[in-house]
């Protein structure tokens, strides 16, 4: 499990997170939605030691250990041209290593299974820079499966995928978590996509959470058009709620000026 | 998908036998090449048997009379040697600065330690006006202009690379502008600080070589040690930091080794440049981007492109001698840019 207890970050002296607290049982998939700038991504960031605030995210009592504990897949993640893809995920073992150790067959079978698991067998030895989005996406993806941690940070994990690959690449991770018990916590700007798969979904706005629930309970038009500012409509799936963005009549862009903030 | 089938261990990361021994042959060769050239030209058998013979439990004729022998082993070898040393030196001081940076303008002379140097030798000159003083004062120069830089950095820009590499550009101009105001009040010193600044090897006896080979077998343990975790510098601060690299502290060493060697290397070659910047880069492109590839090699070729420049130095216009840092660019540059050409890829 994760937990965040009052969690707060600023910039320059303006808060741009927090106070949020946050619970993730083992096993539990959970989903960040919210507008662009509602803290999403900042809160993700807080566990994996890449954003200074105060208050303190522990595994339930215990301490995290860097890379170890914790993986997180970046939204607009560094990737070197050069670098062949199997090279790639192996750095996913870097906090199994010593400074000063070398990878042992662990380490390359631990690779080996990413690799397989996101279909990325054949683009092992290429370079990373001759992937289509989506390929380099799923490798993203892999580097962080290769950390063995159990727990997952998805920061847009289909952001650069079409639906096919995107459907694809949750329900590998679906699997994975039921199979490993992986706590699960995903940043998402689809929101149909996100509800069909995640337990619970935390809408964030301004910094701070404002609704939480079931996928059903958070989805709601009243929820969206509040915090989006868009015309946003709801459609009822037996699957679970179906968002759709509606146009405005008169063609104008929405005017963000009518989003609420808390 | 294709279990079992995924070729993963053929990786990229690894120094093939073809680079390492064309590496170690062309060390060899230079180090022998640089041994007989000269104006006293020996025979390269000779050579090989007097330095067989200089072996613990080894006896063999060698052939040389004695003065060819002095020529050999008080001349040319600590010549020779030290070219190796400054040349491996400075090519993986580069290297390191490069990928601690990821910046493929970086090089050794980066965060300020060239005009340091070059100030203090102006000082030793100016005031002392005994070259003896030199070395240490360029020594202190150097690392004093880094640990202002590195101050700097961190005090404007907390941990970014940018705001380092930027205070390094500061601290050079500053350096730079105060050594030109002591040249310009003791004309008299031009030349000499000039010499050195366009670098030499000039050398009598292993002094040299003993004072400097401390710091690039430390130096150059740590950034061997170090080369895997370039690699994983290479996807930036925030992604290294993730996965459980401590980057500033990593940073830190690797700035620390490489600059003490320079230092050490600069405090008695003078400002070679080029080495440090081409070396590395070359080897990208011919042998790949890892930095377990780039920096055992770089060592190598490091080693013997700057005994060959050295030869060049002191043969092209005997008996005169080329500053080596002249040859270094002149043959340098062309060739990098052919390297680059027929690569055709980015660096």
């Amino acid at each position: 499990m994760i937990v965040w207890s009052d969690i707060e970050v600023r910039y320059d002296g303006r808060r741009v997170l927090g106070p949020v607290s946050l619970d993730v049982a083992d096993g539990e998939w959970v989903g960040l939605i919210g507008p662009n700038g509602a803290g999403k991504t900042t809160l993700l960031k807080t566990a994996v030691g890449v954003a200074d605030h105060v208050g303190t995210v522990s595994l339930g009592g215990r301490q995290r250990r860097p890379g170890l504990d914790i993986a997180w897949m970046p939204q607009r993640p560094h990737l070197p041209e050069e670098m062949g893809v199997a090279d790639y995920v192996m750095l996913g073992r870097t906090p199994h290593l010593g400074y000063l150790a070398a990878e042992t067959r662990h380490d390359v079978e631990a690779v080996r299974l990413a690799l397989d698991k996101l279909g990325l067998g054949e683009f092992a030895r290429r370079p990373l820079g001759t992937l289509s989005g989506g390929e380099a996406q799923r490798a993203v993806l892999a580097r962080a499966l290769a950390q063995e941690a159990p727990v997952l940070l998805l920061d847009e994990p289909t952001a650069s995928l079409d639906i096919g690959h995107g459907v694809e690449v949750l329900d590998v991770i679906d699997e994975l978590r039921r199979q490993e018990s992986l706590t699960v916590v995903m940043a998402a700007h689809d929101l149909t996509l996100a509800g069909r798969f995640v337990d619970r979904l935390l809408l964030m706005s301004g910094g701070l959470v404002v609704a939480e629930g079931t996928p059903a309970s958070v989805l709601t038009e009243e929820n969206l058009t509040a915090h989006y500012g868009a015309g946003i409509r709801v459609l009822h799936d037996p699957e679970g709620p179906v968002v759709v963005p509606v146009r405005r009549a008169d063609g104008r862009a929405t005017d963000s000026a009518n989003r609420s903030t808390p | 998908m294709s279990h079992g089938a995924t070729p993963v261990e053929a990786r990229s990361t690894r120094v093939g036998w073809v680079p390492l021994s064309i590496g170690v042959a062309s060390v060899l060769l230079s180090a022998l090449l640089g041994a007989t050239v000269g104006a006293a030209g020996l025979d390269p058998m000779d050579v090989v048997r007097a330095l067989l013979d200089a072996l613990p439990g080894v006896a063999i004729e060698s052939g040389l009379t004695e003065v060819e022998s002095n020529i050999l082993f008080e001349i040319r070898l600590p010549r020779v040697v030290l070219g190796a040393i400054v040349g491996a030196t400075l090519a993986v001081a580069g290297a390191s600065y490069q990928g601690v940076f990821r910046n493929a303008l970086a090089d050794p002379y980066l965060l300020g330690v060239a005009a340091g140097a070059g100030l203090g030798a102006t000082v030793a000159f100016a005031v002392t006006r005994d070259s003896a003083f030199l070395a240490p004062y360029a020594f202190v120069g150097g690392l004093g202009a880094v640990v202002v830089t590195y101050a700097l950095g961190r005090s404007v820009g907390g941990r970014s690379a940018t705001s380092l590499i930027l205070a390094g550009v500061a601290v050079a101009a500053f350096a730079t502008a105060v050594q030109t105001y002591i040249l310009q009040q003791n004309v008299e010193t031009l030349r000499e600080v000039y010499s050195w600044i366009l670098g030499r090897l000039v050398t009598v006896g292993w002094s040299d070589v003993v004072e400097l080979l401390p710091y690039a077998i430390g130096a150059g343990l740590v950034l061997f040690a170090a080369r895997r975790l370039l690699d994983v510098l290479s996807i930036g601060d925030d992604e290294a930091t993730a996965l459980g690299v401590r980057v500033s502290r990593v940073r830190g060493i690797v700035v620390l080794a490489a600059t003490l060697a320079t230092a050490a290397a600069v405090s008695v070659s003078g400002l070679i440049g080029f080495v440090g910047i081409i070396v590395p880069h070359t080897i990208r492109l011919l042998f790949g981007w890892s930095y377990r590839v780039i920096v055992p090699l770089s060592i190598l070729f490091g080693a013997s492109f700057l005994m060959l420049a050295d030869i060049a130095a002191r043969t092209l216009v005997a008996p005169a001698e080329l500053p080596i840092g002249v040859v270094t660019a002149f043959f340098g540059a062309p060739f990098f840019l052919l390297v680059l050409r027929s690569m055709r890829g980015p660096t």
